[in-house]
C-alpha cells in the first residue's frame, strides 16, 4: 500500500524532475518542497526521495545534513532567526541575545542566521518570510510576543 | 489624488512600509510601490512629487499629505544621490520593479537588442573593452571568462548567476533582484547570446524571501522577451560556502555544497560537466548598460585596472548607511566619513571591515586607501563585494577575530583540512589569547596557522579567513594584550 507521504513525495519529485537536464539536480528543490509540506525532512521521506531519484539513502542523507536549512525533526516552537553577523554585531545585536532568549523561553526558538541583507538597519530578524529591522530590546520582545 | 511612492524593498518592508502604504491608501492617496533609492537610514522613505519624507510612520501620514511634515527636499537633488555615479542602479527609486513598461521606458532591453544586432563576437569585444571584473570578489575579467566559454564546444552551456550574497554588509545583489530584476535577467540573456548558452540559472539564497518572489515573477513576465533563452530560479539552503562557485555548482547538481578542486575551470567543465559562465549578480547587471552605451564608455569610469563603477554598501554602525554607487578610486575615508557620516552611535570610528566576513579589518590610519582592487591587495586587504561594515570605538577586536574563525568553522564545507581543522583549532587558540594565557606564544601560533589556511585551503573561505584574523591582530594589537597578558608575553 502506498502511504500518503510516499504519494506526496512522488508528486513533488515528478514535478521537479521534469524540468531538469539531469534528474538529481532536482534534489534541493524537492527537499525544499518536502520541508515546506511537512516542516521537516524525515527519514522516511529521505527513503522515498532516494528511491525516486535512484540515489542511495546515504547520498540524500548527506545532502540533507549538509545544509543548515533542512530539519530532521519538525520545529517544536515558532522560529525567530536573528542575524548575528558582523554588521548586526556592529549595531549591537549581541547585547540583545541574552534577554531575547530569556523572553522567548518555552515560547519561541531564537536561532542564529548570518546575514539577511539588512546591514545598514540592523539588528535584523526573519520570521517565516517576514523581515524586521532596527530591533532593540522592546521591539524584539514585541516580536517574540507576536511570534509565540 | 496624490500619488505616493513607497519602496517594497526588504529594508523598507522590515521597517513597516506595508503598514505605511496601507495608511496612505486609507487616507485616499494612490500608492505606487517602487524600488529603494538606497538611503537606508531614511527608510521607510515616502516620495510625493519628487519630495522625500524620511522615517515615515502611519502617524504622520496626514502631515505628509498636507505637506507640513519635515522633508529632505527633492530626493534626486539630495547630496547622497546627486554625488553618485549610478550606472547599475540608475533606476533605483524610480521604477516599479516588476513593471515591464517602466523597464522599457527607462532603456530596458536596449542592451539585449544591441547584442542581438551585433552578434556574439562583437558582444564579447564590448565586454572585454569595458574592463568589467567579477563583482563577487575575485575580480576576474568577465569578458575573458565569457570568451573561454564561447570558445569551448558543447551541445549545452549554462549561464549561472551567483546570487548567494552571504557576506555581511552586502545587499546590492538583493537590491538588484528586488528593485530591478529585469536588468539582471537581461544581463544573463546577453551572456547567453555571447557564449552560446540557452539556459540560465539564478542561485538565490533562502535568506532572501522577497528577492525569490520578485525573481520568480520577473522571469515569468519577461520569458517572451528573452526567448529562446530561459532562466530558472533555484533557492539555496542556508550554506554560506555555496557562494563559492564550485560549491554552488555542486549544490545545483543536488550534491553537498563541497568545493571542487580547480582545474578544471567551470568555464570548461561547469554545471553537469558543461561549459558554464558563473558571474555575480552585479557583474551580470552591469552588462546591459555596457552593451547599450559601449564598453569604452564604461571603461571611462574608474582608475588603473579597476574600471567602471562599484555599488558600495555602507553598513553596520554608520550614520548614513545604504547603497552608494561610484567609480573606483574614491578613498575609504571619503566613503566612511564624508558619505557615510561616521558612526550612527556618534562615537569615533575605530575600524571598518571591507569585503564581508573574509575581508580585512582596516584602521582609520589607512583611510587614504583608494577603492581599487590592486591598492587593496597591496595593503593585505580585499574589496570583495564592496560591503563596508563600520565599527565604533566600543568594538572588541579580539572578539571579532574569534568570530571570523567561529564563522569559518560553522560554514566550512569540510572538504579540505586547513579550513576544516584550522578554523576550529584557531578558535581554541584564540580562546587562550582571550583568557590571557601565553598571549605572545599563542598569537605566533595563530599567525602560523593563518599561513597554512591562506596557502593550503581549496577556496576563499579557508583561504581568506586569515584576513580578518591577522588584520585585527596587526592593526589592533592592544586589544589582544591586556595587562596580565602582556606580562606573560614578555
Amino acid at each position: 500500500m502506498i502511504s500518503q507521504l510516499e504519494e506526496t513525495i512522488e508528486a513533488i519529485i515528478a514535478r521537479h524532475v521534469a524540468q531538469e537536464d539531469v534528474a538529481r539536480g532536482a534534489l534541493l528543490p524537492i527537499l525544499h518542497d518536502v520541508q515546506a509540506e511537512y516542516g521537516h525532512v524525515s527519514e522516511e521521506a529521505v527513503r522515498h526521495i532516494a528511491a525516486g531519484l535512484n540515489l542511495t539513502r546515504a547520498e540524500v542523507h548527506g545532502v540533507v545534513s549538509f545544509y543548515h536549512d533542512y530539519r530532521k525533526e519538525p520545529p517544536k516552537l515558532p522560529v525567530i532567526k536573528l542575524c548575528r553577523a558582523e554588521a548586526c554585531k556592529a549595531r549591537g545585536v549581541e547585547a540583545l541575545v541574552e534577554g531575547a532568549e530569556r523572553a522567548a523561553k518555552g515560547k519561541a526558538a531564537i536561532e542564529t542566521v548570518y546575514c539577511l541583507g539588512l546591514c545598514a538597519v540592523g539588528p535584523a530578524a526573519l520570521v517565516g518570510d517576514d523581515v524586521h529591522a532596527r530591533l532593540d530590546e522592546p521591539k524584539l520582545a514585541a516580536l517574540i510576543g507576536d511570534t509565540a | 489624488m496624490k500619488t505616493v511612492r513607497i519602496s517594497d524593498d526588504a529594508v523598507a518592508l522590515a521597517l513597516g512600509a506595508d503598514a505605511l502604504a496601507a495608511a496612505f491608501e486609507r487616507a485616499g492617496a494612490s500608492v505606487e510601490r517602487v524600488s529603494s533609492w538606497g538611503m537606508h537610514w531614511l527608510e521607510p522613505l515616502v516620495e510625493i512629487d519628487g519630495i522625500g519624507y524620511g522615517n515615515a510612520t502611519p502617524d504622520n501620514v496626514e502631515a505628509i499629505l498636507a505637506g507640513s511634515a519635515p522633508n529632505i527636499g527633492k530626493i534626486e537633488k539630495h547630496p547622497y544621490i546627486a554625488s553618485q555615479q549610478r550606472l547599475t542602479f540608475a533606476r533605483a527609486g524610480k521604477t516599479q520593479p516588476l513593471d515591464l513598461d517602466d523597464y522599457k521606458a527607462t532603456g530596458g532591453w536596449a542592451g539585449l537588442e544591441k547584442a542581438r544586432a551585433i552578434g556574439s563576437e562583437a558582444v564579447l569585444e564590448e565586454v572585454i573593452a569595458s574592463g568589467l571584473r567579477g563583482r563577487g570578489g575575485a575580480g576576474f575579467p568577465t569578458g575573458i571568462k565569457w570568451k573561454t566559454v564561447a570558445g569551448t564546444d558543447a551541445e549545452q552551456k549554462y549561464i549561472v548567476c551567483n546570487a548567494d550574497e552571504g557576506d555581511s554588509a552586502t545587499f546590492a545583489d538583493r537590491m538588484v533582484m528586488e528593485g530591478d530584476p529585469y536588468m539582471l535577467i537581461e544581463g544573463m540573456a546577453i551572456a547567453g547570446l555571447a557564449v552560446g548558452a540557452s539556459k540560465g540559472v539564478v542561485y538565490l539564497r533562502s535568506e532572501y524571501p522577497h528577492a525569490i518572489k520578485k525573481m520568480h515573477a520577473a522571469v515569468q513576465n519577461c520569458a517572451h522577451i528573452i526567448a529562446p533563452f530561459t532562466v530558472d530560479i533555484r533557492v539555496g539552503a542556508g550554506a554560506y560556502v555555496c557562494g563559492e562557485e564550485t560549491s554552488l555548482l555542486n549544490s545545483l547538481e543536488g550534491r553537498r555544497g563541497e568545493v571542487r578542486a580547480k582545474p578544471p575551470l567551470p568555464a570548461i567543465k561547469g554545471l553537469f560537466g558543461k561549459p558554464t559562465v558563473i558571474n555575480n549578480v552585479l557583474s551580470l547587471a552591469a552588462v546591459p548598460w555596457i552593451l547599450e552605451h559601449g564598453g569604452a564608455a564604461y571603461a571611462a569610469y574608474g582608475i588603473g585596472r579597476s574600471k567602471g563603477t562599484m555599488p558600495v554598501q555602507l553598513a553596520g554602525n554608520v550614520k548614513y548607511g545604504g547603497l552608494y554607487e561610484i567609480a573606483f578610486g574614491i578613498t575609504l575615508g571619503e566613503l566612511v566619513n564624508d558619505i557615510g557620516g561616521g558612526t550612527a552611535s556618534g562615537r569615533p570610528v575605530r575600524a571598518v571591515q571591507v569585503g564581508g566576513p573574509l575581508g580585512a579589518y582596516i584602521p582609520v590610519s589607512q583611510f587614504g586607501l583608494p577603492f581599487d582592487y590592486e591598492a587593496f591587495a597591496a595593503a593585505d586587504a580585499l574589496i570583495g563585494h564592496a560591503g563596508i561594515t563600520v565599527f565604533d570605538d566600543s568594538v572588541d577586536m579580539k572578539g571579532m577575530a574569534r568570530f571570523a574563525l567561529e564563522f569559518c568553522a560553522a560554514e566550512s564545507c569540510g572538504k579540505c583540512t586547513p579550513c576544516r581543522l584550522g578554523s576550529a583549532r584557531g578558535m581554541e587558540v584564540m580562546d587562550e589569547v582571550i583568557a590571557g594565557r601565553d598571549v605572545g606564544k599563542n598569537i605566533a601560533l595563530i599567525s602560523d596557522l593563518s599561513e597554512t589556511m591562506k596557502f593550503g585551503s581549496l577556496c576563499a573561505l579557508g583561504g581568506f579567513t586569515p584576513y580578518p584574523v591577522m588584520s585585527a591582530i596587526r592593526h589592533f594589537r592592544e586589544d589582544f594584550e591586556n595587562d596580565s597578558a602582556m606580562e606573560a608575553a614578555e
